[in-house]
C-alpha cells in the first residue's frame, strides 16, 4: 500500500431508505442487541440500563445511534421522546428491522432516521466510526476510525 | 401516503388544530413506516393519564399541555377536542385509594385525579387496567384497533382476531382524536399468516403450564407468528392471558395461532396459509423444566413480597386467591398485594372476596402495578409471583430477587414467609 492511500481514511457509503429526514454527522454506537425503551433506557442520561445488555451503562446521548431496533413495551416511543426533552437524544438513528417501536421513536425523537442499506450497518460500522446519515439523500457515509 | 378527501382536510386544519397536528404525527409515523394509506378504527386504548414526576412540570403548565406535547408531539400546544374514537385508558401509575401503601406523593395523586376528569371529559375511559378485554372493551374478529400494552395486543390479534400493531402514547393520541391509524403490519391480512410451528410433546394444563410455554415460546420466536400444535386441553381467557403476557414479555410476540381455538385458523394447514414453515420447535419435559429455572432470579428461600394478579386478575382469580386465604393469615414479614380491575374489584367487593383477602392481611390494588409504578412495599428484596411477566420485569427494574410459579405455590409463600414452589 502507497503512503497516499494509507494517509487517506477508509470511507464507506451506503444507500438506504429514509425513515425521517435531516441529515446529522457524528460518532457511531454500534450495538448488535436490539434496546428496550421503558425498563431499559434511563431517559435523563441517555444511558441503556437493561441488565443482561452489551451496552449497559453506555449513554447514547449525541451519537450516531446503529443497533437492529426495538424491543419489548410500548412505551418505547414514549421513552425516546421524553430522551429528547431532555437532551440527551441520539444524533441519528441507523437500524435493520422495521417494527412500529421503531417508527414511532424515530419519529418523535426527530432525530434523522434511515433502514434497509444496501450493506449491513452493523458490521460496516464499528463504534468510534465518523457518521453522516443524510437521511433525505438516503446515504450514511461512514469514515473508519484511525487505526493507529 | 394517500390521504382521503376527509383525512386531507383534517391534515389541513378544516377540523381544528388538535386533529390537524394528530394527523401530522400520523403521516409522519406512516411514512416512517412505509404504510400507504391509513385505515379508520373506532377502538383506541392508550396511555394519556399523568402519572409520573417526569409529566408534572408539563401538567403545572396546563393539561392540554402534556396531550400536545405527550400523545401528538405537538410543540403547538392545542385545545384537546372530545375523542372521536371509542377510547380507553390503559394500566397508569397510582392506585387512586391505596397509593399510601404505594408510597407516593400526594401531589401526583392530585395530578392523576385532575388529569382522569380532564381526559375523562373528553372521553377517554379510565378502564386504568392492561386487560380493557376483561372489562368492556372487547373487539370483534376483523376490527381494527390502535392498542398499547403488548399483553393486551397479543390477546386483541390472537385470542379474539381483532388487528392491532403495537401502538405508542403518541400514535393513540392522535388515532383518537382522528379514528385513524396507519395500515401497516397486523392491520394486513397476509402479514399475520404463521412463520413456524410450535410442537407440544408435554401437557399444558394450569396456568403456570401455559406461563412457561408462552415464555419459552417468545424466547424462541422473538417477534415471529408461532402455530402452536398438539394441545392436550382447552385453555381460557385467563391461560391465554397469561400465555400471551408471558410470549410479550420474554420475547416481542405480537399474534399467534392455536388452531382450533384461535379464530383464524381451525388447522395447522390455515393458520400458515401460503408462507412456508420457517423452522420448528419442540416443547417438552426438558425446554419446560429450563423456562421454569430462567424465571427464577432469586436463591433466597425466604420472601418478603409476593405480587399476584399480571395481567390484572380476572374475577376467577380472585374467587380462587380469595378461597386459599379463607381464615388465614399471612406471615408478618411478608406483603402480599393482588392487582385486578377496578370494575372487577367492585364485583369481588360484593361477592366478600376483598374482605377475605383483607382479612388475611392481603391488599387488593387496582389501576396499577409494580412494573408499570416501580413502587414496591419498603425493603422489598425478595418476590414471589405467579406472573411470567413480573419475574421477568421486576428484577430489572427494581433490583429484588424474584421466585416465580403457580398461585397455590405463591399463596404458600404469603401464608409461610418461605418459598416452596415447584416446577
Amino acid at each position: 500500500m502507497d503512503i497516499a492511500t494509507e494517509a487517506k481514511p477508509e470511507t464507506i457509503v451506503l444507500k438506504g431508505r429514509k425513515v425521517v429526514g435531516g441529515r446529522a454527522e457524528g460518532e457511531a454506537l454500534v450495538t448488535t442487541e436490539t434496546i428496550s425503551g421503558w425498563g431499559g433506557i434511563n431517559e435523563r442520561t441517555g444511558t441503556i440500563i437493561e441488565r443482561r445488555h452489551e451496552m449497559r451503562d453506555v449513554s447514547f446521548a449525541g451519537k450516531i445511534l446503529v443497533f437492529p431496533g426495538a424491543k419489548g413495551s410500548s412505551g418505547w416511543s414514549a421513552y425516546f421522546h421524553m430522551t429528547r426533552l431532555n437532551g440527551v437524544q441520539p444524533q441519528a438513528m441507523i437500524f435493520t428491522r422495521m417494527t412500529t417501536k421503531i417508527a414511532l421513536g424515530a419519529v418523535v425523537t426527530r432525530v434523522p432516521a434511515i433502514t434497509e442499506l444496501d450493506q449491513d450497518p452493523l458490521t460496516v460500522i464499528e463504534t468510534g466510526d465518523w457518521v453522516v446519515v443524510d437521511a433525505d439523500a438516503g446515504t450514511v457515509t461512514i469514515t473508519k476510525k484511525d487505526r493507529s | 401516503m394517500k390521504l382521503t378527501d376527509y383525512e386531507k382536510a383534517m391534515f389541513e386544519g378544516e377540523h381544528g388544530r388538535a386533529k390537524a397536528r394528530a394527523m401530522d404525527l400520523l403521516v409522519r409515523y406512516g411514512e416512517a413506516l412505509g404504510a400507504e394509506r391509513l385505515v379508520e378504527t373506532n377502538n383506541v386504548a392508550g396511555a394519556f393519564n399523568a402519572s409520573t414526576p417526569s409529566v408534572q412540570a408539563i401538567a403545572q403548565k396546563g393539561m392540554e399541555h402534556i396531550y400536545s406535547e405527550l400523545n401528538l408531539d405537538s410543540d403547538e400546544v392545542v385545545e384537546v377536542p372530545h375523542m372521536v374514537a371509542h377510547t380507553c385508558q390503559l394500566i397508569t401509575g397510582i392506585d387512586n385509594d391505596n397509593w399510601e401503601l404505594q408510597g407516593v406523593d400526594k401531589s401526583l395523586v392530585d395530578m392523576q385525579r385532575a388529569n382522569e376528569k380532564y381526559l375523562g371529559r373528553r372521553g377517554v375511559n379510565m378502564f386504568a387496567t392492561c386487560t380493557p378485554y376483561q372489562v368492556g372493551n372487547v373487539p370483534v374478529k376483523g376490527e381494527h384497533c390502535a392498542w398499547m400494552e403488548s399483553s393486551a395486543v397479543i390477546y386483541c390479534n390472537s385470542v379474539l382476531g381483532a388487528r392491532t400493531n403495537v401502538e405508542g402514547k403518541e400514535s393513540t393520541g392522535a388515532a383518537a382524536l382522528t379514528g385513524r391509524i396507519p395500515f401497516w403490519g397486523f392491520h394486513i391480512t397476509e402479514n399475520r399468516r404463521g412463520t413456524h410451528l410450535v410442537e407440544l410433546d408435554v401437557e399444558v394444563d394450569d396456568m403456570m403450564d401455559w406461563g412457561l410455554l408462552g415464555y419459552y415460546i417468545g424466547e424462541v420466536i422473538g417477534e415471529d407468528i408461532p402455530v402452536i400444535n398438539g394441545r392436550s386441553h382447552q385453555p381460557d381467557l385467563i391461560k391465554l392471558k397469561h400465555f400471551g403476557a408471558a410470549a410479550a414479555s420474554s420475547g416481542g410476540v405480537e399474534m399467534y395461532h392455536i388452531p382450533g381455538i384461535t379464530p383464524e385458523a381451525d388447522t395447522v394447514k390455515e393458520a400458515f396459509g401460503t408462507r412456508k414453515i420457517k423452522g420448528t420447535f419442540r416443547y417438552g419435559a426438558k425446554e419446560r423444566r429450563e423456562t421454569y429455572e430462567k424465571l427464577q432470579s432469586s436463591t433466597e428461600k425466604k420472601v418478603d413480597f409476593i405480587m399476584l394478579g399480571c395481567p390484572h386478575n380476572s374475577i376467577d382469580q380472585m374467587a380462587l386467591i380469595a378461597h386459599m386465604l379463607e381464615d388465614k393469615k399471612i406471615h408478618s414479614d411478608v406483603q402480599l398485594w393482588v392487582h385486578t380491575p377496578r370494575a372487577i374489584k367492585q364485583v369481588a367487593e360484593r361477592n366478600g372476596y376483598i374482605d377475605v383477602i383483607r382479612d388475611a392481611g392481603g391488599v387488593v390494588m387496582s389501576d396499577t402495578c409494580p412494573a408499570i409504578s416501580r413502587r414496591l412495599p419498603a425493603g422489598t428484596k425478595v418476590i414471589a409471583t405467579d406472573s411470567a411477566k413480573q419475574a421477568h420485569y421486576l428484577p430489572a427494574i427494581t433490583g429484588v430477587q424474584g421466585w416465580f410459579g403457580s398461585v397455590s405455590d405463591c399463596v404458600d409463600a404469603a401464608l409461610t414467609g418461605q418459598w416452596n414452589g415447584r416446577a
